[in-house]
Parts: C-alpha cells; structure tokens; sequence
C-alpha cells in the first residue's frame, strides 16, 4: 500500500475533543458516513414530496372528468415527478447513499479516496435538487415539457420562463455530482481495498457500483453538456437543436438517449447489487455463481438475456438455502416478483407488434414503474432495512417492516395492474382528464386506491423510525450473520471504519470468520488459514490526518459478530 | 492492478466494436463521436494501468494469499472535516441561479468560488490537517 504521510504524532488526537457538532458538523463533514445518510435522507425526502405530486395525479384521473386540475398543473406535476424521481430520488439514493456508506466498509477502506470530492458531490446534489425545485415558486410555474426534456418543446419559444431554464441548471448540478461521485468510487475500489481483497472478492454490491459508476463516467458528462447547449439555445443565440438557426432536434434526443439507455442500469444496477447482497444472508448460503454476476452486470447493454441470467443466480443462491423471512429478505422478494413482471413487459414492448399497438399507452407507463418500484423501492427499501442496525446500531421493528411490506405490496400490484389493462385498452399516457364511456373509470379508480396504499404503507416505515429511535434494541455488530466486510466492524462504525480486520480468504470473509468449523467454499476459502484476529495500531486521526490500515496482529480478540446476541432476537 | 486494467481495457473494446457497428449501419456523426469517447474512457487510463502493473509488485490487495499486516501503515491523508466543499457548492449554487434570475448574482458566486479554491489549496499545503 502506498505510504503518503508519516503518522500523526500521539498528541495530534487531542484534537478529537474539539470536533464540530450538529449543523457545523454536518456542514464540514468530509466522512462518507456522514454524506452517505445525507444523501439518503435529502434522497428520501424528494421521493415523499414526488410522491405526493404523484397522488394528486392519481386523483385527477381517479374518475372521468377529472377532480379540477389545471393541464398547466398536470404537466408540471408529471414532468417533476418523473425528473425527482430518476435525476434526484432512485440514482442518488443508491449511489450517492447506500454506495457510499457501505461500499468503503465493504473494501476495507477508512473512507472514500476523495473525502472532499465527496462532500463538495453532496452538496452540488443538494443544490442542484433545490434549484431543480425552485421553478414551483416562478410566476410561469416548474417545468412542464417531460422529465426528457425534449427539443424542441423545451425551447424557449414553446418553453418560456424560468421554470425550464431551473429544470435544466438543476440537473447541470446534479450531473457533475453524479460524475464526482462515480470517480471517487472507482479510485476507493482500486486503490483502497483490504490485503487480501482482490478484485474477485469484492461483494457483489461493490461490483455493481464500479460498473454503475463507469456507466455514470460514460453517459452523465453527455446529458450535462446537452443541458449546457440547450440553455444555449434558450439564452444565448445558437441554434443546436432548433431548425430554423440550422439545427436539427434529433440531436437532442441522440445526446439524450446516449444518456437515458446506460441510465435504465445505472438506476437499476446498485438495487441488484442490495438484492444479491440479501438473499444469501437470508438464505444462509454464498452467492449462486458468484464470478457471473459481475460479468453479467457489465453485459447489461444487452438488457434482457443477462438480467435474466442474475435471476437464476438469485433462483439458485435461495434453492435449498434456509430462508429466514425478515423484512429485508421480503423486500428483496418482492423485488423479484415485480421485476419480472416488469422486466417481461419489458421485452413484450421490444416487439415491434406489440409496441405499435400500445406505444404511448398506460401499458407503458405500467412497465417502467414496475421496474422503476421494484428496484428503487422493493429493493431500496430493503437495503435500508439491511444496513439500518449498521449505520444505527439498532433495530428496526421486524412486525412494523412486514406491514410496511404487505401494504406496499398489494398497492404495488393493484395500482399497475389495472394499467397494464388500462394500456390495451388504448388509454394514453400524459392526459390530465379522459371521457366517460370508455370503460376506463373503475380501472382507474382502482389504480388511484392502489397508490394511496403504497403512499400509506411509508407511514408504517416511519413509525418504526420513530419506535427504534425512541426505544432502541441494540443491533450489536452482526445481527443477521452477514458475510462480507462492513459486518465485521462496529455499529455505528468508528470513524476511519475499522479498528480490526479479518483475514480476507473469500468473498465473504466476515462469515469466515464467525464460521471457522464451516466446510470450505467453492471460492477458494481456506478456513483453517490464519485464525488471529488483525488490530490496528492506533486510530486514525478524526481531525483531518493520515489514516491507517491495521499493521500488527491483535489480543485475538472475539470478533465483533459475536455481539449478535444482543439483538433482541 | 491488472484485473483493474483488464477491467477498463474491456470496456474500451466493447465501446470499439459497438462504434464501429454503429458507424457502419447509421453513419451518424454524434453517437460515433460519444462512442470513441467511450472507448478513449476506458483505454487512457486501463493502459496506464496495465502498463504501471507490468512495473510493480502485486499489491497487498491484487494477492489472493496476502496477509493483513502487510498493508500496514499510512495510507493517505483523509481530512477530518472542511468548510470549503460547502463553500463551493454554494458558490455554483448561485452561479447556476445567476444564469436564470440575474448577473447580480455573479458577484457573491465568484467569492465563494474563489475563496474556497485558495481554502483548498491552503489545506492541502497543511498537509491536510484542518
């Protein structure tokens, strides 16, 4: 490992007294900890405000007629729907939270590469998220041209005021947010893992994020130079995207699909990545072929037939495992239910036939919010009940989680699939009202209940937040017996992470070692190799200075998984 | 770090082909031009990796068999906490807003900028101790 600066003298950890609290601290922190929870909770606070635009849809299209809903309202309540949701809600959540507080714990590292980088990326996406939300507040209202902000309807002519021009300044932000964060995740898995961790070690929610993150380094710099150009056009003279200066509007989309097709995975990637870090906790097995995944994660530009493949390793790492239905484990089901069902449409709209008949219909709109709530949701949310007793160090009720998941559940299914049926029978996606006689009504009316039920299956989510803070059950360390690194140290972790280490030997090295009587895994696990525990050899400085990795071996002492009896379990 | 470089190297070939069929069945100008984007994304730096890993030992972290004292020491300097990601953010925070609602604007982002750039640059020189 590379050596960039000598030890902090012994004094220098005085300095630990002195270190900011509340708001200063959450204005300096450079900790990915730190900026992974901010980014999650900013990230879940626009998925509720999204959420709500999205009822207020819901019941104007309750009943024919609608409930009185201006289309000016409609098209910017959809266009900002959709724009929080994919820009600010499911990518940021998983990338810019889940990825960065576990993915450091996962390789073994004291933080991210660029602890700086990484806090300047929050706050670009902060920024950027309320600028995008400013436009609610401007005279002309937010942006009503659709979250893909076509040319050349998002001209300035058939666009004007501010609304679009903060629509596409917010997502310039949140672009270089998304591109900071993604080096900053390639350098920590190159550069920082533990000894022993190569590459095909590394879980598989790490892989996925390296690969979300060349797939961000790829497409994010296009769609934030195409906004550059079309506030050009709306501002400043040119004529990129509008015909009459010499530009031509495809443009705009070629730019913006280079974009939008790498993004369907850079959405859903970092969710499969939670879903296979899942299953075989629960299902107390290793992971059913563990070098394809990350192969067939980078072979996801060919959409269906790898997605397919992830899902007989899924089939095979639960096949005659010893399931344990906790809520994380009915979330990741859940997701695979309504990932199929939504993947499958999926490849039905990749028919031409079938694509002439329902393109531009709620059969559509059906399929990608099954995608989009299977992943960013079932699977999301699962991984926050994953990881809530690691970054917490405390429990999440598991009876509150289960009525969380049954509610979510049934008005999953009964919000989209009267659409799909709403689809074939030729009702078009983006109306703000439909007549009656249509036979659209009681389907409608039925999907409108569906997602009252998803809005209110989030209260029971904050309930249990409230009941864990209020009466806390200690997690311990490993309450779920979990396999790779961030299991290993403390709940909530220290800061710089790890105050001991493991011998890394597979790619589960946290249920090795609590496993050491364990046959010996088709990965080249050695269990009798190297029991003693590895401490470090003074804490790294929490002040700013350099941190170290573990140099000398330990007392031996008992491995932190063993706090599991302190669950309440 | 050849894993690494095999990594990037790969994409770089998979964005070669994929241009190269793409070139060749559209002719069209703006996705060839992202595709070698693309694939010069994947080759600058998966070759310099490659090449710096026919020039080094393996790392502790490239080795199957290493133990974890052999990583042992300092590995970088992590500043503990900074204003000046803040400051900056904020500082692009209000040049973006000056290009919608006024130039005005400008003046408090340029400081913000500017003075979280020499805030930067001033703590690193420390050494990275805030």
């Amino acid at each position: 490992m590379t050596v960039l600066a000598e030890r902090l003298p012994a004094g220098a950890h005085a300095e630990h007294h002195d270190e900011p609290t509340l708001i200063v601290k959450w204005l300096t922190t450079t900790d990915h900890k730190v900026i992974g929870l901010s980014y999650t909770i900013t990230s879940v606070i626009l998925f509720f405000l999204s959420g709500i635009m999205a009822l207020a849809m819901r019941v104007q299209l309750s009943s024919p007629g609608g409930a009185g809903m201006s289309p000016q309202t409609y098209n910017e309540l959809f266009t900002m729907h959709g724009a929080i949701m994919l820009y600010l809600f499911a990518g940021p959540f998983a990338f810019g939270g889940l990825a960065n507080y576990i993915v450091p714990l996962q390789v073994g590292a004291p933080d991210m590469a660029f602890p700086r980088l990484n806090a300047f990326s929050y706050w670009l996406y902060l920024s950027g998220s309320i600028t995008m939300l400013l436009g609610f507040f401007t005279s002309t209202g937010a942006a009503a041209f659709g979250w893909v902000a076509y040319a050349p309807l998002s001209s300035s002519v058939y666009s004007p005021g501010p609304g679009a021009d903060l629509f596409i300044m917010g997502l310039f932000l949140t672009g270089f947010s998304a591109v900071f964060t993604a080096v900053n995740l390639i350098t920590t898995i190159f550069y920082l893992r533990a000894p022993g961790l190569t590459m095909f070690r590394m879980p598989i929610f790490t892989w996925n994020m390296l690969v979300t993150a060349l797939l961000i380094l790829i497409a994010f710099p296009v769609l934030t130079a195409a906004m550059l150009l079309l506030f050009a056009d709306r501002h400043f003279g040119t004529h990129f995207f509008t015909v009459s200066g010499g530009g031509v509007p495809v443009l705009y989309q070629n730019l913006f699909w280079f974009f939008g097709h790498p993004e369907v995975y850079i959405l859903a990637l970092p969710y499969f990545g939670i879903i296979t870090e899942i299953l075989p906790v629960f299902s107390r097995k290793p992971v059913f072929g563990y070098k394809g995944l990350p192969f067939f994660s980078l072979l996801s530009l060919l959409i269906a037939v790898p997605t397919g493949i992830k899902f007989f390793n899924w089939i095979g790492t639960m096949w005659r495992g010893q399931i344990s239905y906790k809520t994380p484990m009915l979330f990741a089901i859940g997701f695979l239910l309504g990932f199929l069902m939504g993947g499958l449409t999926g490849v039905m709209l990749a028919s031409p036939p079938i694509d002439f008949a329902t393109h531009d219909t709620y059969f559509v709109v059906a399929h990608f919010h099954q995608v989009l709530l299977a992943t960013a949701v079932f699977a999301g949310f699962g991984g926050i009940y994953f990881w809530y007793p690691k970054m917490f160090g405390r429990m999440l009720r598991d009876g509150l989680g289960k009525a969380h998941f049954w509610t979510l559940f049934v008005g999953f299914w009964l919000t989209y699939l009267p659409q799909y049926v709403l689809g074939l029978k030729g009702m078009p996606r983006r109306v703000f009202i439909y007549p009656s006689g249509l036979g659209w009504g009681a389907l409608n009316m039925a999907s409108t209940v569906g997602a009252f039920l998803i809005g209110a299956s989030f209260l029971f989510m904050l309930v249990n937040l409230f009941v864990s803070w209020r009466n806390p059950i200690p997690a311990g360390d490993n309450p779920w017996d979990g396999h790779a690194l961030e299991w290993f140290t403390s709940s909530p972790p220290p800061h710089h992470n790890f105050v001991k280490l493991p011998p890394i030997r597979s790619e589960r090295p946290t249920w090795d070692f609590n496993h050491p009587d364990a046959p010996v895994l088709p990965h080249g696990r050695h269990a009798k190799e190297q029991p003693a525990l590895v401490g470090v050899g003074s804490p790294a400085g929490t002040s700013g200075g350099p941190a170290q990795t573990p140099s000398a071996p330990a007392d031996g002492g008992t491995a932190p998984g063993d706090g599991s009896g302190e669950t309440g379990h | 770090m050849r894993t690494e470089a095999r990594l990037l190297i790969g994409v770089a070939i998979f964005f070669a082909i994929t241009g190269v069929g793409y070139w060749f069945w559209s002719s069209e100008q703006s996705g060839t031009a992202m595709l070698v984007g693309a694939v010069l994304l994947g080759i600058v730096p998966g070759s310099y990796y490659l090449w710096w890993s026919h020039r080094m030992k393996p790392r502790p972290e490239d080795r199957a068999d290493a133990t974890v004292p052999e990583g042992a020491g300092v590995i970088g300097a992590f500043p503990g906490s900074s204003i000046w990601p803040f400051v900056m953010g904020m500082g692009l925070f209000a040049l973006v807003l000056a290009a919608v609602f006024g130039l005005w604007l400008l003046a408090p982002a340029f400081a913000a900028i500017f003075a979280a750039a020499i805030g930067y640059t001033r703590e690193s020189r420390r050494g990275g101790t805030v």
